[in-house]
């Protein structure tokens, strides 16, 4: 299954990923390959099997709406490329 | 020193034959001596292992010690460790250094390990050689030449190079037994659920398992018993109580029934491969047990169902790299849009970003029913395969990997051909299985892997079942020639 250049930059686009154009030919050939390999299930007939989320079948688990983690706000800022005032920064966004 | 087992270690310390800081300080130097030629750590906490030790040393002095006191240990990168960078094997998260740790971490830290450091990585578990990490590939102790599978690599090859008793791992695909196998250790990945995930950066949320990998079933079994268990922190780890996993490895494994899928010896696997996997069978008779042919009718469709789950999962677990609260930011952004992009653009490795993109595709409008949606559905046939296997037979035996390992770069121009060497592990993961490999001798060379699939929560079966094998052979017990002259 081929695909194109377009849907490369649209599949980019949607995963927020830069391609360089030097590399657009390479990607949409190894996801075409990769599309191809996936396509073999199309020909299996799959009606009425339920789709598997768990392979126990197990269901989530609830807990009380309680807070059991130490607030760690200066730790996890101390992580960020950019911040301040106990904010992370990005680009301005707004004009 | 650095060729004794966990068991052995654990009896050297208690009989006080040496002491915690002496063994951490052998490895210690093994590792600076000797990895610069393997590149299986990314990370090694000297400073920090050797406190660990001598308070493992007072507490042996104290008789106060629990179950791994003082015994050397590393772990996957891909495990959170505080105040220790988790990179992951990815650029993306070269600098980070979390603020907690993982659950597995904590609880071999409860169980008084000593951990020796990081271990190399595919990025962020994507592979299956161990060329996609960010800090280079990690060499085959066997032949460095070759790779030593992935994306565990470089916990197996430091095993396999006796750097450090065992270690800890993750498998999505086949990523503790594929290495385990290509490296002649023996590597367990449990049920879906029966160790917690929290702490564990997330590939695909519903096929990831930590597991060990170390040089004999019975060692396994010491590691699986401190990594098991429930977690309130992680909703989707099984609330059902462990066991000792050491406790069953000598029972008898007279009568039992050892299922042989026939899809699993059929083209592709390479013949040398092939005639170990069926000596290895054939050593279990002589044990007394009975093999049994099965059919997995559905498990060449294992590969790409994987490759449609796991890419989507990836997709989704992966969005929180975007160059704002923590790892890789580009430089000078020009905008928002173009910080997101640019950060995951040069963040992310070449694999790590196809997967994304195919992940991005299966989920997109339009396609969700056709790929993700039909491949749950494959899933549980799959599944089901499995599950009527396991009315007829204890047990599933087979090769876990379809040769024996190959060379660096070899397959990385074809990502289809790499995906394929996990044909014989992946279906496990999608069923949530547990299953393991351990060495049952050599083809070309080089180790060849054994994988026993178990049934859910069978762990203790698969591991006396295992441990008998290594009995009466000795396999698990051949070392890796050490080429660095600065060793010999």
């Amino acid at each position: 299954m081929a695909v194109d250049a377009q849907t490369v930059e649209k599949l980019a686009e949607l995963a927020r990923i830069a391609i360089s154009e030097e590399t657009i030919d390479e990607v949409s050939r190894s996801l075409g390959d990769v599309l191809q390999l996936v396509d073999q299930l199309q020909a299996v007939n799959t009606e009425g099997v339920e789709p598997m989320a768990h392979p126990l079948d197990e269901v989530q688990v609830l807990r009380k709406d309680e807070v059991t983690e130490p607030n760690q706000r200066e730790a996890f800022l101390a992580l960020a490329p950019q911040s301040e005032a106990g904010l992370y920064l990005v680009p301005k966004v707004i004009d | 020193m650095h060729q004794l087992t966990i068991a052995e270690i654990i009896r050297g310390l208690r009989d006080r034959q040496f002491s915690s800081v002496e063994i951490t300080s052998h490895l210690l130097e093994r590792i600076q001596q000797l990895d610069s030629h393997y590149n299986s750590f990314i990370t090694v906490t000297g400073e920090q292992a050797l406190q660990q030790a001598a308070a493992a040393d007072a507490r042996l002095a104290q008789g106060d010690a629990p179950a791994l006191c003082g015994v050397p240990i590393a772990h996957k990168d891909i495990f959170c460790t505080t105040g220790v960078r988790t990179s992951c094997g990815s650029k993306m998260l070269d600098n980070f250094v979390p603020p907690y740790d993982a659950t597995v971490v904590d609880n071999f830290l409860h169980a008084g390990a000593v951990s020796l450091g990081k271990t190399n990585m595919d990025e962020f578990a994507m592979g299956s050689s161990n060329e996609s990490s960010f800090y280079g590939a990690v060499k085959n102790p066997w032949d460095p030449e070759r790779i030593p599978g992935g994306s565990s690599g470089g916990s197996a090859a430091a095993v396999a190079a006796q750097l450090v008793p065992g270690t800890t791992a993750s498998d999505t695909g086949g990523s503790i037994r594929q290495p385990a196998a290509m490296t002649g250790t023996t590597g367990l990945k449990p049920t879906y659920g029966r160790v917690s995930r929290w702490g564990m950066i997330a590939f695909a949320s519903s096929l990831d398992q930590g597991g060990p990998i170390a040089r004999s079933a019975e060692d396994a079994a010491l590691m699986l018993s401190v990594m098991a268990g429930p977690d309130k922190k992680d909703s989707t780890c099984l609330d059902r109580p462990t066991q000792d996993y050491s406790a069953h490895l000598n029972d008898s494994i007279a009568g039992l029934k050892i299922g042989v899928p026939a899809e699993y010896f059929g083209k592709g696997l390479d013949p040398e491969v092939g005639a170990r996997v069926q000596e290895a069978l054939k050593a279990y008779q002589k044990l007394g047990a009975e093999l049994v042919e099965i059919s997995l009718p559905h498990s060449k469709l294992a590969v790409p169902a994987y490759y449609v789950i796991a890419p989507a999962e990836a997709s989704a677990n992966l969005s929180r790299f975007d160059g704002v609260r923590y790892g890789y930011r580009c430089e000078n952004p020009a905008d928002l849009r173009d910080l997101y992009m640019r950060s995951r653009g040069e963040g992310f490795g070449e694999e790590v970003k196809r997967r994304i993109l195919v992940g991005s595709y299966a989920l997109s409008a339009g396609y969700y029913d056709a790929y993700y949606n039909k491949a749950q559905q494959v899933r549980r046939l799959i599944k089901q395969d499995f599950v009527d296997a396991f009315q007829k037979v204890d047990v599933i035996m087979g090769p876990t990997a379809p040769n024996p390992a190959f060379k660096l770069g070899e397959k990385n121009a074809d990502p289809v051909a790499m995906y394929l060497e996990d044909i014989y592990t992946i279906a496990t993961n999608l069923a949530g299985l547990p299953g393991m490999s351990l060495p049952c001798g050599f083809a070309h060379g080089l180790p060849v892997g054994l994988q026993i699939i178990g049934n859910y929560l069978d762990e203790a079966r698969m591991l006396n079942v295992a441990h008998q094998y290594q009995l009466a052979t000795d396999w698990h017990q051949q070392t890796a020639p050490v080429t660095t002259p600065a060793a010999q």
